[in-house]
């Protein structure tokens, strides 16, 4: 059969399975829209947190970022992973002994105030919106490249499934169809690379292929039968340095920089909404901190495995390509060059493709091979010539990683409009029946909002990732932890820390990104630390503020703190 | 059940949670921000791991498997807590 029709096959049935699920799992109530009943189970709970987590970005394009960034790399790897270790100690058994909606509601009942509530509302939905406009993106161009049907298209089908499965079961559809999407996702990320490291090494677990040295039949796709029996990343440092670049394992960024983007996506991560919520689904406050260590593991196969996959597709890739005659190439990459994704041009008319440093299309740079990021994964099974349906499977690997992201950040814009912003501000008396509809006409509006940005992609949206995380971790890391470890934190201190927090991030992210692109480099950043590294000292701030300005005002009220000393046991606890 | 404690004996409880928890956040920051990336180079000559050098496998895999395990010990050690404790759930 071929790829089309496989393809065809698995994300339909797929579909069916999503569509399925989200039926048998509809929601009557609130508390089963924003929470789904508090009934998941922790394993369940870690699947789909991990599902939520990974997005089409790590699916698709995070294996080939790291190919290109060597060690470097390595702080989206740490950075992504690192933060479920702040989540399952500092917030999530807490926070399900809280036990309600939102993160807004959280923050406004711990700093009593609606102020709080407003300006987290708008943060959480303004981190959400930024997020969930490469999903819609990103479904789009899987269907595309996969399927042969328009960008357009393919989103207008991601947003129907969505829209279906997001407003008729809120949470708890989301949870169970998440539950099945992280199933089919991380299949489709490991079959190939288990395919691809036995080829290369014979070893089928990629996280040691990648440490093993080249085996015979792997030195016979690379075409060099030189390369045997040397370590694998020895050989892929050596064509590095042949090629005039650095060392695959070495580091070339400035460490500092390195260290303050690993900390902030860390506890950027930590302070993400749609992350965060997922620790109210479940029955007990055990099983918060247990499906934090089940999410991380989940991630961490698929985390663990992309540095692998990166190192086999950059060296089977330059080898297999530089110095190669155009009309003896591989013929995965004559396929790939219809979707743009790979390109060759050839500059000095010899008829072979060269790889050097620069931009392929730069008239100055002798490099004469274009290489897209995502080509890494995309192309994967056919560069380890697998069955087609292993290629129709990583289409719906990554529209799974694509739609599971979005659902669950749509959750978190239509509770941010429909408990916190009508509910909880502008319509306290509304009843359940009501705020129903509000959620779901909420989850509907941003679906067709998120579906426009996937339509008629914003150029700045590449721009304002470091935003989203930045600004988690200026703003609500900060006021969450100190919710729950400082019972004398009032809403004073909390106020002013987020308001620096965001201000501070938001000024240094617009002056580099916008205002003066042209400065955007480690001369002229402060301390040597870039835009992607700012949300940790944004949280510093955050963090000195708040506590000055706690000290110099009133104590909260001792409701607010028996109620900060309540999260802190699992039982009830006497006043 | 757990509804009268004396408020001494969940202050010890909590002083042995924020142990736990500074324990474990000290090797958090020790294999990421220190063996990952601090002191990467001078792991990375000092030893490796088959054709893995020590840095560059703390930055890539290392830190990461540390992650999963700790969480799980955490959750190990809370649970007994809550049960030394009897402040766990019904």
């Amino acid at each position: 059969m071929s790829i089309l029709a496989w393809t065809w096959i698995i994300t339909g049935t797929s579909f069916a399975a999503y569509i399925y699920i989200a039926y048998r799992s509809r929601a009557k109530t609130t508390g089963a829209f924003y929470a789904a009943e508090q009934s998941v189970p922790p394993i369940l709970n870690g699947m789909a947190t991990g599902a939520d987590w990974m997005s089409a970005a790590s699916f698709i394009s995070m294996a080939g970022l790291i190919s290109f960034l060597g060690r470097d790399g390595s702080f989206y790897l740490m950075g992504w992973t690192g933060g479920y270790v702040l989540l399952a100690m500092l917030f999530g058994p807490y926070l399900r002994k809280y036990g309600k909606f939102t993160i807004p509601q959280f923050m406004a009942d711990r700093y009593y105030s609606n102020g709080i509530r407003v300006v987290a509302l708008l943060c959480a939905i303004f981190v959400s919106f930024t997020y969930v406009a490469g999903q819609m993106r990103g479904v789009g161009v899987v269907f595309s490249r996969f399927m042969g049907v328009s960008i357009n298209m393919g989103v207008i089908i991601g947003m129907a499934l969505v829209f279906f499965y997001a407003t008729l079961g809120g949470m708890k559809g989301i949870t169970y169809t998440q539950v099945a999407q992280y199933c089919v996702l991380i299949t489709a990320y490991l079959i190939p690379a288990i395919f691809i490291s036995m080829q290369f090494t014979g070893v089928p677990i990629p996280q040691i292929g990648m440490g093993s040295t080249v085996s015979a039949g792997g030195a016979a796709i690379l075409g060099d039968p030189s390369t045997q029996g040397k370590y694998l990343l020895d050989v892929l440092n050596g064509i590095q340095r042949d090629l005039g670049f650095a060392n695959y394992t070495e580091g070339v960024r400035p460490r500092i920089d390195v260290w303050f983007i690993a900390m902030s996506l860390m506890i950027g991560t930590a302070g993400l909404p749609h992350i965060l919520i997922r620790f109210f689904t479940v029955p007990k406050i055990r099983d918060a901190r247990s499906s934090a260590g089940y999410a991380l593991f989940f991630i961490a196969l698929l985390y663990t495995t992309a540095p692998t996959v990166a190192v086999f597709a950059r060296t089977n890739f330059i080898k297999t390509i530089n110095n190669v005659k155009y009309e003896s190439a591989p013929s995965w990459f004559k396929n790939w060059e219809k979707t743009k994704l790979v390109a060759w041009k050839d500059k000095n008319g010899d008829g072979i493709m060269q790889i050097a440093k620069g931009a392929w299309n730069d008239p100055k740079s002798k490099n004469e091979v274009k290489i897209d990021q995502d080509i890494m994964v995309l192309a994967n099974p056919e560069i380890a010539k697998l069955p087609n349906w292993t290629v129709g499977l990583v289409g719906a690997g990554g529209l799974a990683a694509a739609l599971s992201t979005a659902a669950g950040l749509l959750l978190v814009i239509s509770a941010a409009v429909s408990h916190d912003l009508m509910k909880g501000i502008i319509k306290p008396n509304m009843s359940e029946k009501e705020e129903l509809v509000w959620a779901r006409a909420g989850a509907g509006g941003a679906v067709v909002i998120a579906g426009l940005f996937g339509i008629y992609p914003p150029g700045f949206v590449a721009q304002v990732v470091a935003f989203a995380f930045g600004l988690a971790a200026a703003s609500f890391f900060p006021c969450i932890l100190m919710g729950i470890f400082s019972k004398k934190t009032n809403k004073e201190g909390a106020m002013a820390g987020m308001i620096t927090g965001i201000v501070f991030v938001a000024a240094y992210i617009i002056y580099f990104k916008f205002v003066n692109p042209a400065a955007n480099n480690k001369d002229h950043w402060w301390l040597g630390i870039s835009p992607e590294g700012i949300g940790t000292v944004g949280a510093v701030l955050n963090f000195i503020v708040m506590y000055v300005v706690s000290r110099m005002t009133p104590a909260p009220p001792q409701h607010i703190q028996d109620l900060v000393g309540s999260l802190r046991y699992p039982g009830k606890v006497k006043a | 059940m757990s509804t009268d404690h004396a408020t001494k004996e969940l202050l010890a409880y909590w002083n042995d949670n924020l142990v736990i928890i500074a324990v474990h956040l000290a090797v958090w920051f020790f294999v990421s921000f220190v063996c990952g990336i601090m002191f990467a180079d001078q792991l990375d000559a000092a030893f490796r791991i088959g054709g893995m050098p020590l840095g560059f496998w703390f930055a890539n895999q290392g830190s990461m498997i540390v992650f999963v395990i700790e969480i799980g010990t955490y959750v190990y050690m809370m649970n007994n807590l809550d049960k030394k404790y009897d402040v766990h759930e019904g």
